[in-house]
């Protein structure tokens, strides 16, 4: 037998529930408790509303930088929506409407895009890591912790985010390959939303799918409609029962779209074509569960008016707290070690003496013209 | 007491570690099966098992980042690159997220690693194999950086390093890993990290140093009391973050002279750290510039050549003389 076909025992597949035209594969349909869709809905919608006060926040110099996950609400909240409160879950910086699901404050994410340190304090009871801006690097501990319930028997799984962009880097590699040979309760979501920045997907990888990169380190990949909330609840269901029940891990491919800037630095229009994000926002998650939710008959015109009333104040609230909050510009001494060195010591002081003596001389000289 | 090479003295400190502990697990390439190619994770297989001495796949930023998760489940990891020169492979687990996370979440997730490795020359190994890399690291806030000089020390700083709250490196010198032995207590004793000792008491000049790099000070020290009659005082930083200033300037303060010897090149070396300090809190004090011994500002030659490079006694004792008589 000079030469033949390998045959795998992996699998990868793509999987859809709900299309863009509202078309419903109801054997695939996943049973969801009326009041939680509601509440998802809720989610994705704050999670949409969001992004479009903190663009606007930005414009008005309240706000640094930010990265928008619209078009992507999906994806991410369809994982946290089947974790439960003891697994993990290891964001990116897109995973707005996750992190609003896990239960962390909106004004905490304020603070974060804000520029202090205050906006990454995980609120407790909650396995959640902050945001990881150097790109797949987080999949390493993503793995580590998945690793970690594993040592410790108990039963919880790690899901890890990372866009299409990281799967080029090594960590992505590294990070499934350690998870395959130990066989981890480790779930790997990629956020495919089309664009790193300016490279278009299929320049980042020549492989047809992004899911089929599972194969390599030894267990299933699934490419799932991202902007499906059913499907990513079906898909992340089964990854986390096979993860909890020792089966290892899966690779998620949920396929989205950046609708918005990669970040407000960012001009999307110089390199890539506006029919193309014409086309995606025909496939907006938002509209399509909306509709969902409709021909359920568990959402009204004005069922929808008030929950847009509710999310409005919502975010007046936290705006509100965020822009009251009182940083000490000393903090940022704290928590380098676990107890402050000689040179912090010192070095606050000097820092903090400095900031005292600018406050005296400004009370005692007269202002400068 | 037995008298230990630094290789069984580590292999000591953390399977009496392991012991007392059971989240404390090693990980790292050939650390299972094969003890670690020198031998220093010797036996923890047997008596540790597969899940808490870890044979992984070659990957050193796996095996930080791993680490990294393991420690946020609650474990104690000991990581092991298997060479100085290969750590940068993990660099960047090293410099987002094992020093930052204390920081960036308040205190919330923290990472008590050790990140252990071979360090510095002298062994005659391949290129890659013989770097001091200890500066790049004392740069990098919130670690901790430990090199120890000898069986005794390697043993209770190793003890100190996992059982810290902080992440550490702790790089152990391979020219010093079997070349001497030294009396251990049988009862695991540990020091504290971010303070240097005085390993021979003098009082015409002060030579500061650390690891390997510790013996060839002995000897010039030696050489500068039989030959010159000139009282050294020798200081073993034994860790170069945090640095020992008080340690350091005290005796300076009381000698007025100082040489700084490590083996890792001269330009932003931690030399230039330890005589800013002794600029900045003890000019006054002064009798002479202070001179650096170190290695020179190129690439560590190939091992044919590798002893030229590195420090040796003369180049201390030829230093030290040029301070005193200034």
């Amino acid at each position: 037998m000079p030469r033949e076909l390998i045959s795998l025992p992996q699998r990868v597949e793509s999987l859809s529930v709900l299309g863009p035209d509202g078309t419903l594969d109801r054997a695939l349909e996943p049973q969801v408790e009326e009041s939680d869709l509601l509440r998802l809905y809720k989610t994705m919608l704050t999670s949409r509303r969001l992004d479009e006060r903190c663009l606007m926040l930005q414009r008005q110099g309240r706000l640094g930088t930010y990265g928008p996950s619209r078009g992507q609400e999906a994806a991410s909240l369809g994982v946290a929506y089947v974790l439960r409160k003891d697994d993990w879950l290891v964001p990116s910086f897109r995973e707005t409407a996750a992190l609003l699901w896990r239960g962390w404050p909106i004004s905490t994410w304020l603070l974060y895009w804000g520029g202090y340190e205050a906006g990454n304090v995980v609120p407790p009871g909650i396995n959640d890591l902050p945001a990881c801006v150097p790109i797949a690097s987080q999949c390493q501990y993503g793995m580590g912790i998945a690793w970690g319930c594993k040592l410790r028997g108990q039963q919880r799984v790690c899901a890890t985010f990372c866009g299409d962009g990281g799967t080029s880097e090594g960590d992505f590699h590294e990070a499934l390959n350690f998870a395959g040979v130990y066989h981890l309760p480790f779930i790997m979501v990629v956020q495919n939303n089309q664009w790193a920045i300016s490279i278009p997907r299929s320049c980042q990888t020549a492989a047809t799918t992004i899911a089929q990169k599972a194969v390599a380190y030894g267990f299933d990949g699934l490419q799932v409609d991202g902007n499906d909330l059913l499907a990513m609840i079906v898909a992340t269901r089964e990854a986390v029962e096979k993860a909890r029940t020792g089966g290892g891990p899966t690779l998620i491919e949920a396929v989205t779209y950046r609708l918005g800037v990669h970040t407000t630095a960012d001009d999307p229009k110089k390199y890539r074509k506006e029919e193309e994000v014409k086309l995606w926002e025909q496939r907006d998650p938002l509209p399509r569960f909306e509709n969902y939710l409709r021909q359920r008959k568990l959402l009204t015109d004005k069922g929808k008016e008030v929950i847009e009333e509710q999310i409005a104040a919502e975010l007046d609230e936290h705006v509100r707290k965020y822009e009251q909050y009182q940083l000490d510009p000393l903090e940022f001494f704290d928590h380098m070690y676990a107890e402050p060195t000689p040179d912090l010591r010192r070095q606050r002081e000097e820092l903090r003496c400095y900031l005292e003596s600018k406050k005296s001389a400004a009370a005692t000289s007269p202002a400068r013209v | 007491m037995a008298q230990l090479t630094m290789v069984k003295a580590l292999n000591l400190a953390m399977a009496e570690a392991m012991r007392e502990d059971p989240n404390v697990l090693v990980l790292g390439q050939d650390v299972g099966r094969d003890e670690g190619v020198f031998r220093v994770t010797e036996g923890l297989l047997r008596e540790f098992g597969p899940d808490r001495c870890i044979d992984t796949p070659l990957a050193e930023a796996a095996i930080v980042g791993a680490g990294i998760g393991l420690a946020f489940t609650g474990f104690r990891p000991i990581c092991e690159i298997q060479f100085d020169g290969f750590s940068f492979q993990a660099f960047h687990q090293i410099e987002n997220h094992v020093r930052r996370f204390r920081h960036r979440t308040r205190g919330r997730y923290t990472c008590p690693l050790v990140i252990r490795m071979p360090y510095g020359g002298g062994i005659r190994a391949v290129e890659h194999h013989s770097e001091a890399p200890e500066a790049t690291y004392a740069h990098l806030v919130g670690l901790k950086v430990v090199i120890p000089s000898g069986p005794r020390n390697a043993r209770a700083l190793l003890r100190a390093a996992i059982f810290d709250p902080d992440p550490v490196i702790f790089f152990e010198p391979k020219a010093v890993y079997r070349a001497v032995r030294e009396e251990v207590p049988d009862l695991p004793e540990t020091m504290p990290l971010g303070k240097g000792v005085v390993a021979r008491p003098g009082k015409n000049i002060t030579l500061i140093t650390y690891g390997a790099m510790l013996r060839p000070t002995l000897e010039a020290a030696e050489e500068l009391a039989d030959g010159y009659d000139l009282e050294a005082e020798v200081l073993d930083l034994l860790s170069v973050a945090p640095l020992d200033s008080e340690l350091i300037n005290a005796s300076v303060r009381k000698t007025g002279r100082a040489v700084v010897i490590h083996e890792a090149p001269r330009h932003c070396g931690v030399g230039a750290e330890i005589v800013a300090r002794i600029v900045e809190d003890s000019l006054l004090y002064l009798e002479a510039p202070v001179k650096r011994v170190t290695g020179y500002d190129t690439i560590i030659p190939y091992f044919s050549n590798e002893l030229t490079y590195l420090p040796d006694a003369g180049r201390i004792v030829r230093a030290a003389l040029e301070t005193v008589r200034f």
